[in-house]
């Protein structure tokens, strides 16, 4: 793996809820055309970090880089804005509301001219779009664009979702337990289309308490204990049992781990 | 798409697997069919209902009611709870309630009125003030429920009585007579203008309704605003993630529906003639009556514009069909409270059918 700058880092991050230490000085790295794990047993403040990383959190101290230029992210807005989208494991998706209509939520295509001003969608494009990006993802069992979300199966969702945030994603695409309430075809599909996107060369965070899926597509596996990274794995030279040792604290990591 | 590769390949029994993932769609029964219909197509059982209701009475009473007379005389009636009923419409599909749709049309009626006829300013401004307040009421209800965060129905029940009561205290619970208001400012009766076609008689309101719906139609399914007051009935969460400014959102919803309800207080001068604070209090349980039995969820997502007018029409031409056929008015009180109950009975079935 070629080790350049990476696309986003955080540094000493912080966060306390009253006497809760979420965040004790974790850092966080993501390089180029990777596909990064975060594992952590429950409470481990795995969430914290990586809504720090998306704004839906604000840290109360340490520093956000995206390519390598410090960075505050103050809502989820704004990180969207700067090109991290991020599929949330609630997906996000309004349920009565077609899949174009879904994969344009928030950022719909306007219509030029007066018609613009008014706000008036160009759905043609819209549909075009959305059939183009669900194509290049090879999503297009689905039967018709125009379909209401809530219609599809669980990892058609899923799909519909992360083809969404790949669309629009610049930078990152972090994905929080996108199989988690899948079955082992459909889990398999979403892993497929995971390693579909890393392809097309954006950067994916993976959220995922599935050791297997997790050791199958990982590049690197950032282990979270205790609200702070403790180490950086890579899959091949580690066990899936050695991972959830780490994670758990049974054992200590090496120092060859501790650098990440 | 070629199948990624596990780790020890124990998926690989996957690719011998069955390829239907739990397929039902050949085993769905004819009322399964009807459910999934309905489920696309919400709007066909009101307009089933509203078909059946105009068969049925003009079978029963005939040649006095199956007239274009009377048929326009219902489109007539139903004009200002057609235009409240849009308003009404917006507010639901974000999953909220409007329970002071009525108070803010008379409120504006008012205000147009007293601003023409007892202050003497010209028309136009005293109705565009009308306006101006009906919004104005609209973004206090926007920003109690979407800044403050309180349920829609407290907001709106609160804002009912202060609505109500403040147009009780500015007019002192005065009307302004229909000779007055004709001599001073007739733009103000304009929507109660009648026009002929044939036997039908239409008033220049149920132009403006029909008008109304079809505008708010084209803005909710065709605009980025439109898709979004679905979006935020449907999943308020979902709509903040997806990027949407939600408090902004429901604000501009609660001020449209303002509006709207000052548009319908133009239409109500229009319909009496006279301007009384006393009077269209009971459109805001009407407009919900028309949404509900329009097939619009209370829930939020889910509805149309087209719909209410639908549950509109359905109770005028049942309101209608019984008075002429001679029954006591208050079986029309017991239609309506039956076909309420049956439309969200309907909905919740609906709502079952998925995939």
């Amino acid at each position: 793996m070629i080790r350049n700058t990476p696309v986003l880092t955080g540094r000493n991050l912080q966060k306390r809820y009253g006497r809760v230490v979420a965040m004790d000085n974790s850092d966080f790295d993501l390089y180029p055309r990777e596909i990064l794990a975060v594992i952590g047993d429950n409470g481990a403040g795995k969430s914290t970090l990586i809504r720090a990383m998306t704004g839906a959190v604000q840290p109360d101290a340490g520093e956000i880089r995206l390519d390598g230029q410090p960075t505050t992210l103050a809502n989820p807005q704004a990180a969207r804005d700067l090109g991290i989208e991020t599929v949330y494991q609630n997906l996000a998706l309004s349920p009565a509301l077609s899949i174009a209509d879904n994969m344009f939520l928030g950022r719909e295509i306007l219509r030029g001219g007066v018609a613009g001003w008014f706000r008036m969608l160009d759905k043609p494009a819209m549909r075009k779009q959305a059939r183009e990006q669900l194509n290049t993802l090879g999503l297009m069992t689905i039967q018709s664009i125009d379909q209401a979300v809530e219609t599809l199966s669980g990892g058609q969702r899923q799909g519909v979702a992360v083809a969404r945030a790949a669309a629009f994603g610049s930078k990152v695409l972090m994905l929080d337990e996108p199989t988690a309430a899948l079955g082992v075809k459909e889990s398999r599909k979403v892993l497929d289309l995971i390693l579909g996107v890393r392809e097309r060369g954006l950067p994916i965070v993976l959220i995922s308490h599935n050791m297997p899926h997790v050791f199958e597509i990982a590049d690197r596996i950032h282990v979270h204990r205790l609200g702070k990274r403790l180490c950086v794995v890579d899959p091949k030279k580690v066990s899936m049992s050695d991972a959830v040792a780490l994670m758990t604290g049974a054992v200590q990591p090496t120092p060859e781990m501790m650098a990440g | 798409m070629v199948m990624s590769q596990t780790k020890d390949d124990f998926e690989a029994g996957l690719s011998k697997a069955s390829t239907q993932v739990a397929d039902f769609s050949r085993r769905r029964g004819p009322l399964e069919r009807v459910q999934h219909g309905l489920h696309a197509n919400p709007t066909l059982v009101p307009v089933m209902v509203l078909l059946f209701g105009i068969a049925v009475f003009g079978l029963i009473v005939g040649e006095r009611f199956f007239n274009a007379f009377t048929l326009t005389l219902i489109l007539q009636q139903v004009a200002i709870v057609g235009i409240v009923g849009v308003a009404q419409t917006l507010i639901v599909l974000t999953a909220g309630i409007d329970l002071s749709v009525g108070a803010i049309m008379v409120l504006s009626s008012v205000i147009m009125g007293q601003f023409a006829v007892t202050l003497g300013i010209p028309a136009p401004i005293a109705l565009f003030c009308g306006l101006a307040l009906g919004t104005i009421c609209g973004i206090v209800n926007g920003v109690l429920v979407a800044l403050v965060r309180l349920p829609p129905f407290i907001v709106t029940l609160g804002t009912w009585f202060v609505f109500e009561a403040a147009n009780f205290i500015y007019t002192q619970n005065q009307t302004i007579r229909a000779q007055d208001v004709e001599a001073a400012a007739p733009l103000l009766q304009f929507l109660g203008r009648t026009f002929h076609v044939g036997g039908a008689v239409f008033t220049y309101a149920v132009v403006a309704m029909v008008g109304l719906v079809l505008l708010f139609f084209y803005i909710l399914n065709h605009t980025a605003w439109g898709r979004h007051v679905y979006a935020i009935g449907d999943d308020l969460d979902a709509a903040r993630l997806s990027g949407i400014r939600t408090t902004k959102m429901l604000i501009s919803v609660y001020a449209v529906a303002g509006l709207i309800c000052g548009f319908g207080g133009w239409a109500l001068i229009g319909r009496l003639g006279s301007i009384s604070p006393t009077s269209g209090y009971e459109a805001n349980i009407q407009s919900i009556t028309a949404v509900v039995i329009g097939g619009t969820s209370l829930f939020g997502g889910r509805g149309s514009v087209i719909g209410t007018l639908i549950g509109a029409l359905i109770v005028g031409v049942f309101a209608m069909g019984l008075r002429i056929w001679g029954t006591d008015p208050q079986w029309t009180r017991l239609t309506v409270g039956a076909l309420i109950i049956l439309a969200v009975a309907a909905d919740q079935w609906i709502r079952k059918a998925s995939a």
